[in-house]
Parts: structure tokens; sequence; C-alpha cells
């Protein structure tokens, strides 16, 4: 970039960095505001047996009703979470420190979230609760069946877990193989099965439709016909496009090139829809930093409360 | 010992579950295979953690470039790690009051809870968000109409992106729309198609329709040949080099 | 100016793609949407069931694509309130767990009479992708043994009757991907002649049309579907209008439009220089 577009840059960054500085010196934004509940289990007797505070968030603009408080737990993720946005973000100006750090973040906490989420929902109340029930029911998951019997087949599965988890011993690599080999058995067995049925047999039965399609008055509507006619050569123009025993030349080779400006259409479709799915993302971080952390007049404030009819007036909203 | 009995228990496993599937007899054991597999896939978490957590403290104390990145990985894990598996900050659930345990692992105001909502969930959604700016770069440095079919991809992209939002009514809002009450005739259906709404319409019903057909179906044949080499022992790459 | 646009800097391109999605966004600009007829087959389809009815919600999206499927999310879970359907929420996704609990929250906070476990439940997570179709399909509580929060599925009273997804009247799916509605519909709607309608990605549904209508009623591919299912919902219960974030969709169309005027002109513009440049025999 030459120094013109340089200096053109440092003046964006500057504004928004003012801009940012104002709301801070000026603005009520960036904070979180809780509302608490009691809840109170009582025993038996009907003496209060245990009793712990929620809170749920609520909008700004009730953080002077009874019970509303400042959350400084939420408050300061709010914070971290926009500035690991605005880190993040960074990226597009160029490779830096601050977009490695929320990257490294990211990866550190989302695999410790999966193995914690599988301990909780999988490997807990299935593996362990299958084999020993009453101790997981004295702990863990006291809401398991009271009925429930120790089942030592699951003893296999312990095993093949355990033998999976070889895979990060130093030595005997091979044993964790059996597990995969489970793993990869079972993945072919249902993938077989569900693909052949609903997306080859299904999909050439969904094919074979009448090419004369009927209106309502019983006649022949001529543009469902040409659609349905179109689908159908479509089809078998791409299947004949994907079909190498076949030298593509003569009629099967304009047929393929057919299929390939069919299959091209697809794809332009395929990137309208990508296109149209990111955008809708953008959107939507950037409505977190202006109404969520910014409190640039947020259109859904007053979500809780029902009143608000900031937009949409055409539509009646 | 180290190939023959994966090749058996993959092939054992796979037809056991294609077995299931048509007789009713053996439905349990498909199931039963199945809550297996299940378990194997939440063990398969603990696996990636674990290797995630070998390969970086190894960075780290080998001092590779990057190795600080590596020790915020490391960090980020175990914090992660710790508050989840100990439920740092969450309830009992109030039926079992008195099971310090049994409470939700992700209840709005616990550590891991906190953890999703301002660093993962961010973090995470950002990522994805960036695409919009490169897809933006990608278009206007690779689309060119160079030929037929390059063609075909950007008329179609103009027409899905143009006719997926208000502008299909701002450009073609003036063609007329079929009326519900008339029968409509070959020249008002004509009309009505060429708007830029009903356009994407057709486009993604029957031209991508057609295209996303004949893929499925290209990938059906291709899952089915895979799978069949996989469970006959045809297939062994899973099983590597077979060096250890 | 064709030197300065044929060296353009990505990073400008960046810029105004900043500006084409915030000044909407920071404007409120919105636009009136008409629900196509593939909004209305997926409308229809909750419509017409009648109150009571039990309907699973498999949620398997994660936060990166929540700014897409939550409006639809939302949107399916306030229609089927409004229905007095039962909803039983699933996930197949690690981090849709709270995708379910934002679903929760607005029956909580707008459904106050609807209640937890005779009128919704959430199942939660389980790890295992298709393997825990494979499972529910025939034998739900062999694998949900507990709800997501610990309490015994054979004391939830509307687990009542319901061994398996095939006591379901409908699926209600809302994907980012896989695991997600190719295998619910490979899985459970096609083996099982189940009745299942979706959300989709953009990246996604494309891939989905060729199950339409036999094997998924209807879907709601991306912003723009869900902006017009939310706008079926508030013309079917027009209550819902006052409640903003039920518009979510709807308010996402702005930015959507210039964002999408934005990638058209850039194409056209870099073909212009192309073209430019074949005449003028500039080798790029």
């Amino acid at each position: 970039m030459n120094n013109r577009a340089n200096a053109i840059w440092a003046i964006i960054f500057v504004v928004a960095a003012i801009f940012l500085g104002w709301r801070i010196a000026t603005g009520n934004f960036g904070r979180v505001y809780v509302k608490s509940q009691q809840v109170t289990v009582n025993a038996d007797d009907g003496s209060v047996a245990a009793s712990w505070e929620t809170h749920t968030k609520v909008p700004p603009r009730d953080h002077q009703e009874e019970g509303v408080s400042l959350s400084i737990p939420r408050t300061i993720g709010l914070w971290a979470g926009a500035i690991l946005t605005l880190c993040i973000f960074s990226f597009l100006y160029g490779d830096n420190p601050f977009y490695k750090t929320a990257e490294s973040i990211v990866v550190g906490a989302s695999a410790a979230y999966l193995m914690v989420i599988g301990f909780w929902t999988q490997i807990i109340p299935n593996l362990i609760g299958n084999i020993v029930p009453d101790w997981t029911r004295t702990w863990a998951t006291p809401g398991l069946d009271p009925e429930a019997k120790a089942d030592y087949v699951y003893l296999l599965p312990l095993m093949l877990s355990i033998m999976l988890l070889w895979r990060l011993a130093p030595v005997g690599g091979w044993i964790s193989r059996w597990p995969l080999a489970f793993f990869i058995g079972a993945t072919a067995g249902f993938r077989l099965i569900g693909f052949m049925e609903a997306d080859f047999v299904a999909q050439i039965r969904a094919t074979i439709i009448p090419i004369w399609v009927k209106d309502a008055a019983g006649g022949v509507d001529i543009w469902a016909s040409i659609g349905a006619l179109t689908m159908i050569v479509g089809v078998i123009s791409c299947l004949i496009y994907f079909f190498f025993s076949l030298e593509h030349k003569g009629v099967v080779g304009k047929t393929a090139r057919l299929g390939i400006w069919f299959l091209m259409v697809t794809f332009g479709a395929g990137f309208g829809y990508t296109v149209m799915g990111r955008i809708a993302l953008l959107s939507q971080r950037l409505e977190f930093l202006f109404y969520e952390w910014l409190w640039l007049d947020s259109p859904t404030a007053d979500a809780v409360s029902g009143t608000a009819s900031l937009i949409m007036p055409a539509l009646g909203g | 010992m180290k190939r023959t009995a994966p090749l058996l228990i993959a092939a054992t496993v796979g037809f056991i579950i294609i077995v299931s599937t048509f007789i009713p007899y053996t439905e349990s054991w498909g199931e039963d295979s199945m809550i297996w597999f299940d378990i194997l896939a939440a063990v398969a978490f603990v696996l990636g953690g674990g290797n995630l957590l070998k390969m970086n403290l190894k960075k780290v104390s080998e001092r590779r470039p990057g190795w600080a990145y590596s020790a915020i990985i490391i960090a980020a894990f175990l914090i992660t790690l710790t508050v989840g598996l100990l439920k740092v900050g969450t309830h009992p659930n109030e039926v079992f009051w008195n099971k310090p345990w049994s409470g939700d692992y992700i209840g709005e105001g616990s550590a891991l809870w906190w953890i999703y909502e301002y660093l993962i969930y961010p973090l995470t959604s950002t990522m994805f968000a960036m695409l919009a700016f490169y897809i933006a770069s990608a278009a206007f440095r690779a689309f060119r109409a160079k030929n037929m079919e390059a063609s075909l991809l950007l008329g179609t992209a103009f027409i899905v992106l143009l006719g997926r939002t208000y502008a299909a009514i701002i450009l073609t809002g003036w063609l007329p729309e079929l009326a519900h009450d008339a029968e409509p005739s070959f020249f008002g259906q004509l009309w009505n198609g060429l708007r830029l709404e009903k356009l994407t319409e057709t486009i993604m019903g029957v031209f991508n329709l057609a295209g996303s057909r004949a893929i499925n179906i290209g990938i059906a044949l291709g899952i089915a040949s895979t799978s069949l080499k996989v469970l006959l022992g045809i297939d062994r790459s899973y099983l590597g080099t077979g060096e250890d | 100016m064709y030197e300065f646009l044929k060296t353009l800097d990505r990073r400008w391109v960046f810029l105004l793609m900043f500006l084409a999605v915030a000044t909407p966004i920071l404007l409120k600009v919105t636009f009136p949407e008409k629900p196509s007829a593939m909004v209305m087959d997926v409308f229809n389809a909750i419509e017409n069931l009648p109150e009571g009815s039990k309907v699973l919600m498999a949620w398997d999206f994660d936060p990166a694509s929540r700014g897409e499927l939550e409006p639809m999310a939302s949107a399916f879970t306030r229609h089927c309130a409004e229905k007095k359907l039962k909803m039983y929420y699933m996930a197949l996704w690690p981090l849709a767990v709270p995708m379910i609990q934002d679903s929760i929250r607005i029956l909580e906070r707008e459904y106050p009479h609807l209640e937890y476990g005779k009128d919704y439940m959430n199942l939660g997570y389980k790890p295992g992708n298709e393997g825990v179709i494979k499972v529910v399909i025939t034998n739900i509580r062999k694998l949900y043994t507990t709800d997501h929060y610990g309490t015994g599925v054979e004391t939830i009273p509307m687990m009542n009757g319901v061994t398996s997804v095939q006591a379901m009247d409908l699926i209600v799916n809302v994907s980012a991907g896989d695991p997600g509605t190719k295998q619910w519909v490979q899985y459970v709607a096609t083996p099982f002649k189940k009745r299942m309608v979706a959300g989709a990605t953009g990246v996604q549904a494309p891939q989905l049309y060729p199950y339409i209508p036999e094997q998924l009623i209807g879907l709601l591919g991306a912003i723009k579907a869900a902006a017009e299912y939310e706008q079926a919902v508030i013309n079917g219960y027009p209550h819902l209008a006052k409640i903003a974030t039920a518009k979510e969709g709807l308010r996402r169309m702005g930015p959507q439009l210039v964002g999408h005027v934005l990638i058209v002109l850039l194409i056209i513009l870099a073909n212009v220089i192309y073209f430019i440049g074949r005449r003028r025999g500039d080798s790029r």
C-alpha cells in the first residue's frame, strides 16, 4: 500500500479509537445487569433444606427495578467478548499477536469444553452409569432409573475406550486400532444403508415423475411440465458428466457439457446462498458490538417487556 | 492380532448394524453397537484434548517458535477443563438438592457457562463472520466471465443474490404477480416467473435440485463402495502403515 | 483509476463490506417480507398439527451459525408454543446446548403458563453424531436415561409413552451442517416415513433441495427464509409483532440487501476491469 492509503487507514483507526474513547468517557455502556431470584428447597418436614440465588440477565433499561443489580463477572465477560471479537477482526488488517492470542484461547477452551461435555453427557450416565449405576446415582446422576441394574457388558466399551486412549501412550499405538476399527466398521455399516436408501433409491424414485404435469382443472400445466422435464434432463446429464467409463465425445460429450452447465448453475446458487449466510453472521457480530457492548440504541432492549416497536412499522410491528 | 483383529471387528460391527436394520429380532444388537459407538465418540473428545495438551506441552518444553501461544492454549484448556469437570458455580438439581454434583454442567451463571458465553461464543462466531469479508474479496478477485460456464455461475449468483433480498421487489416488482383466484394464463405465469424472487425459486427448485440430486446420487454410490470395501477388508487404510 | 482498481488492496473491499453491513444495522433499515410457498409449507406443517402433538426440536447448530439460525429456532419455538404442541429439544452438536437454552428462555419468558416436563423438555446433547439418531429412532431411553438437567426420563410426564423418536408427530430440525438435516432425513424421515421440516444455513440449504417434498416437507434456507417464516408466524399470531426479538431475521434483511448489492457491484466492477485489461492486452 502507498503512503496515502496508509494515512487513510491511520485516520480510520484514529476515528474509531476516538469514538471508543468518547463512549468510555461519556456513555453508559458495556454493563450487564441481572435480576436475582432466591431458590428455596423445602425438606419433607417443611423446613428449608437448601437455598441459593440464581441470576437472570435483564435489559439495561430495567437496571433500576427491584432485585436488579450490576453483575461484575458478566460485565467483565462482555468486555472480554468484545475485545476478543475485535482481536479476531484485527486479522483482516494482517496477522498479529492479538489475533493469535484470541485463536489460542478458543482452541484450548473449545477442546476442554468438548472433553467436559463428553464426560458429563455420555461417559458418566451411559458408560459408568451402566457399569456401576448405584454408585453413579449417589453423586453424579441421581436421576438415573432407580431400578437400573449393573450391566457388565458395558465393560467392553470401557475396555475399547481405554484402548482408544492408549494412542496417547508412547508405545503400543496398534492397541488403539481395535476401537478405531469398531468406529470405522459401525460408520461403514450405517452409512451404507442410510446413503443407499435416502440418497440413491429415494432420489431416483423422486426423479421418475410425470413429464406432463396436470393443473387443478385437469389440463396440462405447461410451465410445471417444462420444469419437470428440465429437472429430469438435468439429473441425467449431470450423471453422464460424472460417468467417466465412457469417453466424453459425440452425444455423450454434448450431454456431459449440458451437465456441466447444470452444475455451474448449482454452484452459482450455492455461492449466492453462502454469501447470504456469511453476511447474516457478520450482522450478528456487529449487532453484538453495537448494541450489547456499545449500547447504540438496541432494537431488542425492550424484548423482555414486549413493548418495543422500534422497527418495521411497515409490518405492523 | 495387530491387523486381523481390527478387520474382524470392523466387519462384524458393520454387518451387525446392517442386519439390525432389516431383522427386527436383531434391532437391539444394532442399538447396543450404536451406544458403544456413541460412548467411543465421547472418549474421542478426551483423546483429542489429550493430544492437544501433549503437543502443546512438547512445544513449550522445547521452546519452539510460537511456544507462548501454546502456553495460552494449555492455560485455556486446563482452566476450562477444571471448572467444567468440577462444575464450578453450578447449583444442584432442585429435586436432588442434597447432591451437589447433580446440577446442570453448563447452567447459567456457572464458570463453564461464562467461558462459553464470553469466550467460545464470541470467538467462534467472529471467525465465521470474517468469511463475509473474504467472500467479498474473493468475488472481486476471482469471478470473471471468461467462458460460458463461468458466465452461468455468475449469472445464477447475481439472480440468487438479488432475488433473496428486497432488491428483487425494487428491480422486478413491476412485473405482474399471479392473481390467486384467477386461472393462471401461459403469459401470466411467464411474466410472474421473471420476477427475481420467482426466478430464484425456479433456479433452486429445478436447476439446483437437478445438480444437487446428481451430486447426491454420486456421493451415495461412492459411500456405498467405500463402506463395502471397509467391511470386506479391501480398504485397510485406517490400519495405518503397520510399522508399530 | 484503472490501475488503482486493478491493484486494489483487499482491505478496501473489507472496509466497504463493513460499511455495507454496519450502516443498515445502525440506521435500522428493514423491509417487508412476504412468505414464499416453501416457507408456507413449513409453516403449515406445524400449523396443521392438533394441539398436544409431539414435536422433536432437533437443534444442530452452534455459535458459528447462530446469526443465521437462531431466528429460525426462536420462530419455530414460538410457533409450537402458540400451537400448544409438546416440544422435545435435543442436540447433536456439542455447542448446541446453549442454543436450546435460548429457546427455553423464550418459553419461560413469553409463555410462563407452559410447564417444563409437561409442555416442553430438554433432552440435551449426546456425543456420537448420527450414531445418536440411530439409537433414538428405535429406543430413546437406552441413551437418554435422564434429561439435560439430570432428571430421570421415566419421571417426566411428557415422556409417558415415548419410547423412541417414532412417537413424534413432526421433526423440526435447525441445522448448520453434519450431523443435521441430512442425517435426520437419512436415518429417520426416509426409512420411518416421519414428517420433517428443517431450517438450514445458506451453505447447506441448496444441497437439501433434492429431499423436498418426499423426504422433507419444507426447508427454510438461510436468513431470508428465517425472516419470511418470522413474518408468517407474526401473520398467524399478530401479538408477536410487539416482541422485538421475534423479528430478528426480519431485522437482518437490511444489512443483507446492502451486502448482496455490494457483492454484485464488486463482481461487475471486477469484470469491467478484466474486460478493459483484456482489450488493452494486460495479463492478470
